[in-house]
């Protein structure tokens, strides 16, 4: 497994001029996906904010091959190219191991194409599904998703005089992919780029589908300045909001277990989409978040050691 | 050599595609075409073709994953009716603009609601404008030629368009036919190898496919795109005679029959026109000048052969198996009536007929016939629709 210092070596495969914004964590786990997976690999992307700022024509930021077919089908598209590859290395008419990754964001993976990540995975397609999850259609305006937290003010959701923002969880989307009973699953975040760069290597090297489920900040859509993104991707780590572990054929592995486990308002304070949870009337919110959280990891912890026994 | 084989619609694609043997065929099940898959699937359990088969759970994952193998560089076939190819419509129209030449056979069926199963052509129809090829069958025959001669059309340079081979569901897809089927050697030899211009796979030279393409590109992508389907008329010509040089079977755009001296002239796509056939040659047998006018591409449109044909016709009777609701008239009388523009005064009427399976028999083209000769010389005001087999 490569150290950081190498990935940063090797040539970079996401040119620069993109029109991602500064801060954009998203584009931050393309870059380290693709200096680990390297030139041999077909990238698929759902409709989203890192479609949009990386191929507006007649530029394209990607030096690997990479489609865009819809909003929904990411998974499916991928699929198809796999078995294209498969039907043509059977023929003889192409040798070289090439890396498949069909990518989407949450609104991408957690909502409308979640049909078709369930049947490519259900399949066995020889891919990866990486899903930057930046917690809201945030290509749109920001509005909820299946993964938008609960509590979190987005376009759809506002935090108004009479609801407090969403109201309800996000769907445990990283948990539905482990019950696919695929290979491998994991939930990492550019926050950790080794962590990261680590499941990526052994998701393409697994002969199967592989999920990986990136817990990305978004500087406009979670509404705290820029320069503060990997912060956040951390904090939700250190939170044990969004807990960095990894299923390998059924056995799971929790990557990092803090020492100190940080109160989840400690991830929320500045970040603009949380604010209205401070006032006095909401403060329930953010108790109930907390003992759900709680509920989770204590949960994820029992896993690991029934897996593992 | 040509081998005579008895098979249904639905076999008959299926034996096309055994000899065709895509890289790719991506599939989801649908009523009425659920058995030319089934054939299909035979073919790759018993290793009769090396196609990878991948077996979707929807018709919008089946295009999807066709658009997906097709960017790859594989040759990629995929089947559906009615429900399933609008749940695929999006990509339909994304697998055109990608000029992907992926070659679909479509199982003509009604579109919901109500559900019903049997044949209109509301489905392929309500995606004409999609920007697929689309290939009208009138029986298996057809159904087995079209969808060997749609692989060239769609993978033609100056073409690079997807193609619908369509027919109608249950009525030429479960029904059994006597056909003559190419031997392998010259199905395969019709075919050739495919070569893409560009692949997913080729990562020595990546490429981007289905970039965001705003105000600055996309019209002329669009323009380009409108040529490539007006080339699909030489090519649908050319194709159509080359597979009769190799078969005995040549194809144009439409088939004019007995229209050249024709007063009355019934136009219609699909399996009504073999129906339609033997009317025209019984009222022949009578003394009578009628002729029908086949449509085989819908599209492109066949413009010139639309005009030869209805050239002496004093009455036209244009059959629609589906409605253009609040439109004046069908899809395809609306397009007649486009062509016929000021080039003379034949009556023009139309009639829609076959809603959901509705059957339409020799009396009823008679019927309309019969009705021509009394309207011929009459305007007939471009929203008057006239019923077939209808209650009421």
């Amino acid at each position: 497994m490569p150290a950081p210092k190498q990935l940063a070596e090797r040539k970079e495969l996401l040119a620069g001029g993109h029109r991602a914004c500064a801060g954009c964590l998203p584009m931050t786990a393309m870059r380290q996906m693709l200096l680990t997976a390297g030139k041999d690999t077909v990238v698929g992307c759902a409709t989203g904010c890192v479609e949009v700022v990386t191929t507006i024509y007649p530029y394209t930021a990607w030096r690997t091959p990479f489609i865009h077919n819809a909003f929904e089908n990411s998974a499916a598209t991928i699929s198809g190219a796999e078995a294209a590859y498969v039907s043509l290395r059977k023929q003889g008419k192409i040798d070289k191991k090439i890396n498949f990754v069909a990518m989407g964001g949450d609104g991408g993976t957690y909502d409308i194409g979640l049909q078709a990540l369930s049947g490519a995975m259900e399949r066995g397609h020889n891919m990866l599904y990486i899903c930057y999850d930046n917690q809201a259609y945030m290509n749109t305006g920001i509005q909820r998703s299946g993964g938008t937290p609960k509590g979190t003010a987005t376009s759809t959701t506002p935090a108004g005089k009479v609801i407090p923002g969403k109201t309800q969880f996000p769907k445990p989307l990283t948990e539905i992919m482990i019950a696919h009973d695929i290979p491998f699953v994991a939930q990492a975040t550019p926050g950790y780029p080794k962590d990261f760069s680590d499941k990526v290597e052994k998701a393409l090297a697994i002969d199967g589908p592989a999920f990986i489920n990136v817990l990305t900040p978004c500087t406009r859509g979670w509404r705290f300045p820029p320069e503060q993104s990997m912060e956040y991707a951390r904090l939700a780590v250190k939170t044990c909001f969004w807990p960095l572990y990894e299923v390998e054929y059924g056995v799971i592995k929790i990557n990092r277990k803090p020492k100190e486990k940080l109160p989840v308002s400690k991830w929320f304070e500045g970040q603009g989409r949380f604010r209205h949870l401070f006032k006095e009337a909401n403060k329930g919110i953010i108790d109930e978040i907390q003992a759900e959280v709680d509920r989770k990891w204590e949960l994820l912890l029992k896993r690991e050691e029934l897996t593992q026994a | 050599m040509a081998r005579r084989l008895t098979l249904t619609g639905n076999d008959a694609a299926a034996e096309a595609m055994r000899q065709i043997d895509p890289d790719v065929v991506t599939c989801f099940p649908i009523t009425p075409q659920t058995e030319l898959m089934h054939k299909f699937a035979e073919f790759v359990a018993d290793g009769d073709v090396k196609a990878e088969m991948v077996l979707v759970e929807s018709e919008h994952s089946a295009m999807s994953a066709a658009v997906g193998a097709a960017s790859a560089g594989a040759r990629v076939m995929t089947a559906t009716s009615a429900n399933g190819l609008a749940l695929m419509w999006e990509i339909v129209y994304i697998a055109a603009s990608n000029r992907l030449p992926i070659v679909m056979p479509v199982v003509n069926r009604a579109l919901s609601g109500p559900i019903n199963i049997h044949c209109d052509h509301s489905d392929t129809m309500g995606c004409r404008d999609t920007g697929w090829i689309q290939l009208y069958s009138e029986n298996a025959q057809e159904v087995y030629d079209n969808v060997l001669q749609g692989i060239l059309i769609a993978e033609n340079p100056e073409v690079l368009l997807p193609v619908m081979v369509t027919f109608d569901g249950f009525i030429i897809s479960h029904t059994v036919e006597v056909l003559d089927a190419l031997d392998d050697k010259d199905a395969r030899d019709w075919v050739g190898d495919y070569k893409s211009t560009y692949s997913l796979l080729n990562t020595d030279e990546p490429a981007t496919f289905g970039p965001l393409d705003l105000q600055d590109y996309y019209f002329e992508h669009k323009r380009q795109q409108i040529e490539g389907m007006n080339n699909a008329t030489g090519v649908i010509k050319s194709v159509g005679e080359a597979y009769g040089k190799l078969s005995g079977r040549a194809y144009g755009m439409t088939e004019n029959y007995m229209t050249d001296d024709a007063d009355y002239v019934v136009v219609a796509l699909g399996s009504t026109c073999g129906t339609a056939k033997v009317v025209v040659d019984e009222m022949r047998a009578e003394g009578k000048r009628v002729g029908l006018l086949k449509i085989r591409s819908f599209r492109p449109f066949p413009h010139a052969e639309i005009l030869a044909g209805l050239a002496s016709a004093k009455a036209v009777g244009v059959l629609d198996r589906s409605v253009s609701f609040g439109a004046p008239g069908g899809p395809v009388h609306k397009e007649i009536l486009a062509a016929l523009s000021g080039t003379g005064d034949a009556t023009v009427v139309n009639y829609l007929y076959g809603l959901g399976g509705r059957d339409i028999s020799l009396d009823h083209i008679r019927t309309v016939f019969e009705e021509l000769e009394t309207l011929a010389g009459k305007t007939i005001p471009a929203d008057e629709v006239r019923f077939i087999g209808l209650r009421g």
